[in-house]
C-alpha cells in the first residue's frame, strides 16, 4: 500500500460548525456600518471597486455643473437628458454584450444609422404603418448581427475586423437606400414620434416604484429563505433592508425629480427596461452564465460542452438589434432620419458608456447596469457642457478623459485581482 | 484480484511517420491508484487521450470496460463510459465563482433556462464535503484561487459526472509543498471512494506516495509495471531511462545497494 509521507494537509482540520459552513480564513462581515466599510475597504484593495467609482463620478459631475450653472439640476434638465441618453443607451446595452465575451463590436453606429434609414424610407417613402417599419428596422439589425456573428464565429475572422467592414459597408447601403434626400422627414405624431414623447402620469412612476421594491425584495427574501433552509450562508433581514434601502434611494428621488417635471419619460423606460431584462438574462438564465463563460475562457467553455459558435453569433444578434433599436429612437428624437444619422459620435460614446459604467475591455466582467450609469455620466457632461455652451471640441476633449480614467482603472483593478490571485492557501 | 475496470492491450497510436505507442498494455482496477511513468515524449499524454477518446486509437488493439470490449472514438464515449480526464491546462473560467465553474455546462435549472443558484451551492458544498475539501468561499472567483485548490475544483468538478475512472494527467506539477499535498490526499480520498486513478506525474515523491502500481512507458511501448511498495527507485528509473547504466544506478553500485533493471516486465 502506498506510504502517506506527504504533509498532513492543514485545511481539513476545519470542521463545519452550526449548520453552516465556515472556513477558519474566510473574512465574515460583521452586519454593522463599520463592518460593511471593512468589507467595503477590502473589496477596492482586492480590486473589486463595483460601481463606486462611477457614482461618485456622477455625483461629482452633479455637483461641478449646479455650480456653475443652477440650472443642471432642474426637473426639465433632468428630464430631458435621460430622454437624450435612451438612444445611445440602448446601443450601450448591446456593446456591454459583445464586450462580455471579450470581443468588440465597431459597427453599432452605422447599424443604428441603418436602422433609421429603413423606418424613414419605409414609413414615409412607401406610406407602411409606423409599426411595421419599425419591425423590419430591429429585423434588419438582427440580420445584420447574425451576419457578423457568424463571421466572426464560423470563419474565424477577428470581430474587430468584421465589425470594422460593417462599420463602413451598412454606412454605405443607409447612404444607398437615403438616395438622394439628405433627410427624410417622419410624422410628428405616429408612434415613432411617440417613442420620445410620451410621459407618464406620477402615479404611474409611482406604482413603478413600488412594484420594483415589491418583487426586489420578495425575490431576495426568497432566495435567503432557500439558502438558510439549505444550510448555506445567508444575509439577515437587517442586510436585506438595507439593501433595498440603498435600491430606493435613486429609484424614488429619480421619480420624484421626473414627476416635477412632465413625469417619467418612455423612452427611459425603454431603456432601464432593456438594461434591467438584460441583468436577469446575464445573471439568472443559462444563457448569461454561457456568455460570461465564454468571456472568461472560450476554451474552457468548449470543453465544458457549450456551444461556443452559437453563443457569440447570437450575442453579436443582440448587439445589432439594440443598435438598430437605438437607430429608431434617434429618429424619434430628430422626427427624421438623415444621411449622418448614427454616424456621428454615437459608435464611440456607446462602447466609451459600457466602459466608464464599468464593463471590462477584456471580457468576462461587467454588467448590464454599465450602460445606465455610464451613459448617466457622458449624458451629465454632454448636457452640462450645452448649458455651459461649451464648444464640441471641449466636450469631446473631457470625454476622452473621462474615458481613460475608466479605462485605467478597469485595467488597475484587473491587475489587482491578478496580484492577489494565487495567494490562497 | 477483481477485474480490472478499464483494460487495455496491444493499442498503438501513429501520428503520421511517428509511432507515438506501440502495442501498449495498460489496466486499472477500481480503488487502485496507477501511476504512468516515462520519459519526455514516451507517450504519456497520447495514452490518455486515447482512453479519454481526443485521439482514437489505431485499430488492432482492444480496449474493455468491466471486461466487455469497446470502442472509444469520441470523448463523449469515454464520458458515456465513466471515465473524467483533467488535463494540466485546467480549463477553468476565472471570472466565474467556483460553483460556476462546478456547473458549468451542466447548471442545475428551475424554469425553463432558470438558474437553482440555492440547489447548485448545496450540491457544491456536499461535494467538496464528501472531499474534505474546505474552500473559503464558494462564491470567489477562481482566479483568486491558489494553484492547488484550482486543481481541486477541476477534480471535483470531473466528479459531478459520478466517473469510475479519473486520469490526471501531471496535477501537482506547478504546485508547493502543502499544495501538492492537498492534491495527493484528494487521489488517495477518489481512491478510497472505489474510483480507479491514473496519476501522470514526473516526481517520483508523489508517485511514491499515493500510487498503488506504476506501469513505465519508453518510446511508446510498455517498460514495465511495478507494484510501488515492493520496487525500489533505482528499478523504476532504470525502467523509465531503459539502461542499467544511468546516473541513478551508477550512483546506487557505487554506494554498495544493487539495481536490476526492468522487473515483471511482460
Ligand atoms: N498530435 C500529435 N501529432 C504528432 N505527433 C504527436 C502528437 N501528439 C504527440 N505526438 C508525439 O508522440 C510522442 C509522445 O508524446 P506525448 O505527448 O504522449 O509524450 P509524454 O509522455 O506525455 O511527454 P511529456 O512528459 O513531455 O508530457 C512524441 O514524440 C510526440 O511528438
Ligand atoms: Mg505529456
Amino acid at each position: 500500500m502506498s506510504q502517506q509521507t506527504h504533509v498532513p494537509n492543514s485545511v481539513d482540520g476545519a470542521q463545519p460548525q452550526d449548520g453552516a459552513r465556515r472556513d477558519p480564513r474566510l473574512l465574515t462581515t460583521v452586519a454593522s456600518p463599520s463592518g460593511w466599510l471593512q468589507a467595503l475597504r477590502r473589496n477596492i484593495r482586492g480590486g473589486e471597486l463595483g460601481p463606486l467609482p462611477v457614482i461618485v463620478g456622477l455625483l461629482l459631475i452633479g455637483l461641478v455643473f449646479q455650480s456653475m450653472n443652477d440650472r443642471f439640476l432642474s426637473p426639465q434638465n433632468l428630464s430631458n437628458l435621460t430622454v437624450q441618453i435612451a438612444a445611445v443607451g440602448l446601443m450601450t446595452t448591446g456593446v456591454i454584450m459583445v464586450l462580455l465575451l471579450g470581443e468588440i463590436d465597431l459597427s453599432v453606429g452605422s447599424v443604428s444609422g441603418l436602422a433609421a434609414g429603413v423606418v424613414a424610407v419605409l414609413a414615409v417613402r412607401y406610406g407602411t404603418s409606423e409599426w411595421v417599419a419599425i419591425g423590419a428596422a430591429v429585423g434588419v439589425g438582427l440580420l445584420v448581427g447574425l451576419i457578423h456573428g457568424f463571421i466572426f464565429a464560423k470563419m474565424g475572422v477577428p470581430a474587430f475586423v468584421v465589425t470594422l467592414a460593417g462599420l463602413l459597408g451598412w454606412q454605405g447601403v443607409h447612404l444607398n437606400l437615403m438616395g438622394s434626400d439628405g433627410s427624410i422627414n417622419t410624422s410628428s405624431t405616429g408612434p415613432i414620434a411617440m417613442l420620445t414623447q410620451t410621459y407618464f402620469v406620477p402615479v404611474v412612476g409611482w406604482a413603478l416604484v413600488l412594484l420594483t421594491l415589491a418583487l426586489y425584495l420578495v425575490s431576495v427574501l426568497t432566495v435567503e429563505r432557500k439558502r438558510s433552509g439549505a444550510g448555506l450562508p445567508h444575509k439577515s433581514l437587517v442586510e436585506v433592508l438595507f439593501r433595498a434601502g440603498l435600491l430606493a434611494l435613486p429609484l424614488v428621488g429619480g421619480v420624484w425629480i421626473l414627476n416635477q417635471y412632465k413625469g417619467v419619460p418612455l423612452a427611459f423606460l425603454i431603456f432601464v427596461g432593456f438594461v434591467v431584462m438584460l441583468d436577469l438574462v446575464l445573471r439568472k438564465t443559462r444563457y448569461g452564465r454561457m456568455v460570461y463563460a465564454v468571456g472568461g475562457s472560450s476554451e474552457a467553455a468548449r470543453r465544458a460542452g457549450i456551444n461556443v459558435d452559437l453563443i457569440r453569433i447570437s450575442v453579436f444578434g443582440i448587439a445589432s438589434t439594440l443598435a438598430a433599436l437605438g437607430g429608431v429612437m434617434l429618429v424619434s428624437r430628430n422626427f427624421a432620419a438623415s444621411v449622418s444619422t448614427g454616424g456621428g459620435a454615437e459608435l464611440m460614446m456607446a462602447i466609451a458608456a459600457a466602459v466608464i459604467g464599468g464593463t471590462s475591455l477584456f471580457g468576462g466582467r461587467g454588467n448590464a447596469y454599465s450602460a445606465l450609469l455610464g451613459g448617466l455620466v457622458l449624458g451629465a457632461i454632454t448636457s452640462g457642457l450645452l448649458l455651459l455652451q461649451m464648444d464640441t471640441s471641449v466636450r469631446f476633449m473631457i470625454t476622452a478623459a473621462v474615458l481613460l480614467i475608466a479605462v485605467i482603472l478597469d485595467a488597475i483593478s484587473r491587475r489587482g485581482r491578478k496580484t492577489h490571485a494565487r495567494g490562497g492557501a | 484480484m477483481s477485474t480490472p475496470v478499464l483494460e487495455l492491450s496491444g493499442i498503438s497510436k501513429t501520428f503520421g511517420a511517428v509511432k507515438a505507442l506501440s502495442e501498449v498494455d495498460f489496466h486499472v482496477d477500481p480503488g487502485e491508484v496507477v501511476a504512468l511513468l516515462g520519459d519526455n515524449g514516451a507517450g504519456k499524454s497520447t495514452l490518455v487521450k486515447v482512453i479519454a477518446g481526443a485521439h482514437p486509437a489505431d485499430s488492432g488493439g482492444v480496449i474493455s470496460w468491466d471486461g466487455d470490449p469497446v470502442t472509444i472514438g469520441a470523448p463523449s464515449d469515454a464520458q458515456r463510459l465513466g471515465i473524467a480526464t483533467i488535463y494540466q491546462d485546467l480549463a477553468l473560467c476565472d471570472n466565474l465563482d467556483i460553483v460556476g465553474n462546478l456547473f458549468l455546462g451542466n447548471e442545475r435549472l428551475h424554469f425553463p433556462g432558470t438558474l437553482d443558484e440555492v440547489e447548485m451551492e448545496r450540491r457544491a458544498v456536499e461535494l467538496l464535503d464528501s472531499l474534505s475539501v474546505s474552500i473559503p468561499s464558494l462564491r470567489v472567483p477562481v482566479a483568486s484561487l491558489s494553484g492547488g485548490q484550482r486543481q481541486i475544483i477541476a477534480i471535483a468538478r470531473s466528479l459531478l459526472g459520478q466517473p469510475r475512472v479519473v486520469m490526471l494527467d501531471e496535477p501537482t506539477a506547478a504546485l508547493g509543498v502543502a499544495q501538492t499535498a492537498q492534491v495527493l490526499d484528494l487521489i488517495e480520498r477518489l481512491r478510497d471512494q472505489g474510483l480507479g486513478v491514473v496519476l501522470i506525474s514526473h516526481n517520483m515523491a508523489d508517485v511514491r506516495a499515493v500510487a498503488d502500481r506504476a506501469v513505465v512507458l519508453r518510446l511508446g511501448r510498455t517498460a514495465g509495471d511495478f507494484p510501488i511498495a515492493e520496487t525500489s527507485y533505482e528499478e523504476i528509473v532504470a525502467a523509465i531511462t531503459g539502461a542499467a547504466d544511468n546516473p541513478v544506478t551508477r550512483r546506487s553500485t557505487r554506494t554498495g545497494s544493487s539495481a536490476t533493471a526492468t522487473k515483471d516486465k511482460e
